[in-house]
């Protein structure tokens, strides 16, 4: 080709690769290349439609609190405090917030001291600021598989190392735990805290056992590691007793001369969104103080302190009472409850429905979601990619490597009505059934997909005694890998 | 300067490139601004013609990505209204996008192309495909690199190295499109040049090469993730590579009968040193990312100006 017909040619020399990408490259921060935006988020994003029936969200269902009290609640606001609310508050929250905060912690049996809370925007914050203070390029948190997805973009950003540990029905296991932390220690690594959600966790829904929880505020003990608790949905328990926090088992323990008698390796965090409103982005984080002071230096930074027009609207509510004299926000926790129960109880019928002999799934005792696996090596984002007017989380979301997990997916069952659910999963179901038939094709472990006529379906091959005629038409790999494949269809 | 124009920038849309679109569109908005012209942006989705009447602009400016913004559904339509529009016609949008065409179009014509088959779900479910399985694998040879015919993003390209994995990889395919393609793996170094038209007919830019950032096999995916991959422009590549490279891409582009604006992404044999070409692209991205306005800058072409050149193309035609 002659110069001519390349734009590359003298005016490339006069200008030497100073394009625009390699400008921006060289102002980046390193842990942006951490910060990774996949094909799967975009896909995720495409299903933010109203069409969709989503069962993505990590949403609780704010259509259930009522208007009426929501215009009084505000206008009281806005009457009585009109200066207060419109100017800034105290980086650490307003003192009438932390008390709200010691009251709901107390309906879980966790004593807190108010003023060793503080109150954040939102839970979310609470995890950024802690890797803010504890995190340095390379330390390592010890996480559960899977994880939050949304604590995943956060650890990127600080260039963490993190160690996911499977959890199980009973969720994090100890011994797991343990030998990962000796072969952490051998490796000269130092873990700088684990991260765990103990009650009906996100996304897996299990809980972790009483005995497993008293290991874990041990095991964090004897190796002086701090213990982040995220703790969003523990008033939202459906079934069974409720256990004690990490913070409370461990505060038992904690050495009276440590301070305030709460716990001095654990940070709690939580949050009002599911017991009231994501939109308040309130939540809290309750520190040892040596802790608390860098939670409040960091927020500084970030941004100075959390709104206090939805701290003094959050006061305001926990002051009304019902028609009985009892707090209203424990009414309607109550109220939720008996909602969501109902809700996953039309999920996991749906599940068996349209899910059964195909997929595990877990049965949460509270919370918001269910976790499920398909059999085989099916790949959720593809099946997201085929879905018709139904979104979930692709399981890749939970791992920090956006690879393993690859063939489960996270329900929510919370935020849409009964009928959504059961068209949701319905949906979900007939996607993968399709699939199944197409795969079932390929590997000849299955007949065609599509019904075909009778004749062409069950034509024998050559060879086949005819009693095995229905099963198979296209036998392929070697006689012993289709013998295989036809017992495994036969049981 | 061109005189000013009233200029429809469509973006969005409900395709799995959503996003990138949105951006791409933006910054093909401010740009068009400062270069003067009116400009409207238009998000395609079911009001999509009614806006279009309603604004009555000399030219719809396209912005975007996938499914119909890239596989001539928009462009009919737009043909059907009467608005002149940016890029390639409707016929060479469904040439480009249907990979398989393409690439059959490409190996009768002579641009070298990897071996590869596709994969119709409704051949799998009707007419017994799955048997000729071990003679695909037997004629392409393992790894194989299994993606949607139609889709361009990293969203179902999955790697099969045994026939154990090959089906799963075909059916995670089949989510994107109704026809897969499964192609024989080119180990090396992953090339694209973008080709822009001008009054000279259509002229090829500066190579970019993408690297990985992790030396990954294995992971043929991270190849197509932000953040996963550095670009390089130009490529650092002998003379003569460069320049069959740019020869190879406006063969393609006009073999497909491109207009205006394309980008072909080739692949240079790590063994061979044997160019190929995998596909061509009608609707490149204009994000800060995207490829080519990395190479239109490195030609010397600002990204207003490339803005301007890409509009120029719907009064071109």
């Amino acid at each position: 080709m002659d110069q001519s017909s390349s734009a590359g040619g003298d005016r490339r020399r006069a200008r030497p690769a100073a394009h625009e990408l390699a400008r921006y490259e060289a102002l980046f921060a390193a842990r942006t290349r951490g910060m990774k935006s996949s094909a799967m988020r975009e896909m995720m994003a495409l299903t933010e439609r109203p069409d969709v029936i989503s069962l993505a969200g990590g949403l609780p269902d704010t259509s259930t609190f009522s208007p009426e009290l929501y215009a009084k609640l505000m206008s009281q606001v806005a009457a009585s405090s009109t200066a207060r609310a419109l100017q800034y508050g105290p980086t650490e929250g307003m003192a009438a917030t932390a008390r709200c905060i010691v009251e709901v912690m107390a309906q879980e049996g966790t004593l807190a001291d108010p003023s060793e809370v503080i109150v954040t925007t939102g839970g979310q914050q609470v995890i950024d600021l802690v890797c803010k203070a504890l995190i340095d390029p390379g330390d390592v948190i010890v996480a559960e598989a899977p994880t939050y997805p949304g604590a995943v973009p956060t650890f990127s950003a600080y260039q963490a190392d993190v160690e996911q540990i499977e959890i199980d029905a009973d969720g994090m296991p100890i011994d797991a735990l343990e030998s990962t932390l000796d072969r952490l220690q051998a490796e000269g690594r130092r873990p700088k805290f684990i991260y765990t959600i103990p009650n009906f966790q996100n996304p897996g829904g299990v809980t972790m056992s009483l005995a497993r929880r008293r290991r874990l505020v041990q095991v964090a003990r004897e190796r002086e590691l701090l213990v982040l608790e995220d703790n969003p949905y523990g008033l939202l328990r459906y079934e069974g007793e409720p256990l004690p926090t990490l913070y409370s088992l461990d505060a038992e323990n904690a050495s009276p001369q440590s301070g305030g008698g709460g716990s001095d390796l654990v940070v709690y965090l939580g949050t009002f969104s599911k017991i009231l409103s994501p939109g308040l982005r309130l939540g809290w984080a309750v520190a040892p103080r040596p802790v608390l002071e860098k939670l409040n230096l960091g927020k500084q930074g970030s941004d100075l302190c959390s709104s206090p027009v939805t701290q003094m609207f959050v006061a305001a509510y926990f002051a009304e009472r019902d028609a009985d004299g009892r707090p209203a926000w424990i009414a309607y926790v109550e109220r939720l409850r008996d909602l969501y129960r109902r809700r996953r109880d039309v999920m996991l019928e749906a599940l068996e429905e349209h899910f059964g002999g195909r997929a595990s799934w877990t049965r949460p005792e509270g919370g918001l979601f269910i976790w499920a696996t398909l059999e085989g090596n099916v790949d959720t984002t593809d099946l997201l990619a085929r879905s018709e007017g139904v979104a979930f989380v692709p399981g890749r979301a939970a791992y920090m490597d956006g690879r393993r997990g690859s063939s489960s997916m996270r329900l929510n069952f919370a935020g849409v009505p009964d009928a959504d659910i059961r068209e949701g999963i319905k949906r979900i179901g007939r996607i993968m059934g399709g699939d199944k038939g197409l795969l079932g094709t390929l590997t000849g472990t299955a007949p065609a997909a599509s019904p075909a006529p009778a004749s062409t379906a069950s034509e024998p091959e050559p060879d086949e005694p005819t009693s095995l005629a229905d099963v198979v038409a296209l036998p392929r790999r070697d006689a012993a890998d289709a013998h295989t494949a036809r017992r495994r269809r036969d049981r | 300067m061109s005189d000013p124009r009233k200029v429809a920038v469509l973006k969005g849309g409900g395709s799995l490139e959503r996003t990138v679109s949105l951006r791409s569109g933006a910054r093909a908005q401010q740009a068009l601004s400062r270069l003067g012209h009116d400009v409207i942006a238009i998000d395609a989705g079911p009001e999509l013609v009614r806006q279009l009447h309603e604004c009555q602009a000399d030219a719809a400016f396209m912005a975007l990505h996938g499914r119909d913004g890239e596989d001539g559904t928009v462009q009919g339509l737009l043909e059907a209204i009467g608005v002149p529009y940016t890029g390639s016609g409707p016929a060479a949008c469904m040439r480009c996008t249907d990979k398989a065409l393409a690439k059959y179009l490409m190996q009768e014509a002579g641009i070298p192309t990897p071996d590869f088959t596709a994969i119709k779900e409704t051949a799998i479910k009707e007419l017994g495909v799955a048997a000729a399985l071990p003679d695909i694998e037997r004629r392409l040879g393992f790894p194989l690199v299994v993606k949607p015919a139609s889709q361009g993003s990293a969203l179902g390209v999955k790697f099969a190295r045994s026939s154990v994995e090959l089906p799963q990889a075909i059916v995670g395919a089949l989510s994107y499109d109704r026809k897969a393609l499964i192609e024989r793996y080119v180990k090396g170094r992953d090339l694209a040049v973008s080709v822009l038209d001008g009054s000279a007919g259509p002229v090829a830019l500066p190579v970019v090469e993408a690297i990985p950032r992790e030396e990954e096999f294995y992971n043929y995916e991270s190849r197509y993730e932000i953040g996963m991959t550095t670009f390089v422009c130009p490529a650092e590549l002998p003379p003569d590579t460069t320049e069959l490279a740019q020869e190879l891409a406006l063969d393609a582009y006009k073999l497909l009968g491109c207009h205006g604006v394309a980008r072909v992404d080739l692949m240079l044999d790590a063994d061979t040193g044997a160019l190929s070409v995998l596909e061509t692209n009608v609707g490149p991205g204009l994000t800060e990312t995207s490829l080519l306005p990395l190479a239109a800058d490195a030609a010397g072409i600002g990204f207003d100006d490339l803005v301007a050149r890409i509009l120029g193309s719907a009064f071109t035609r």
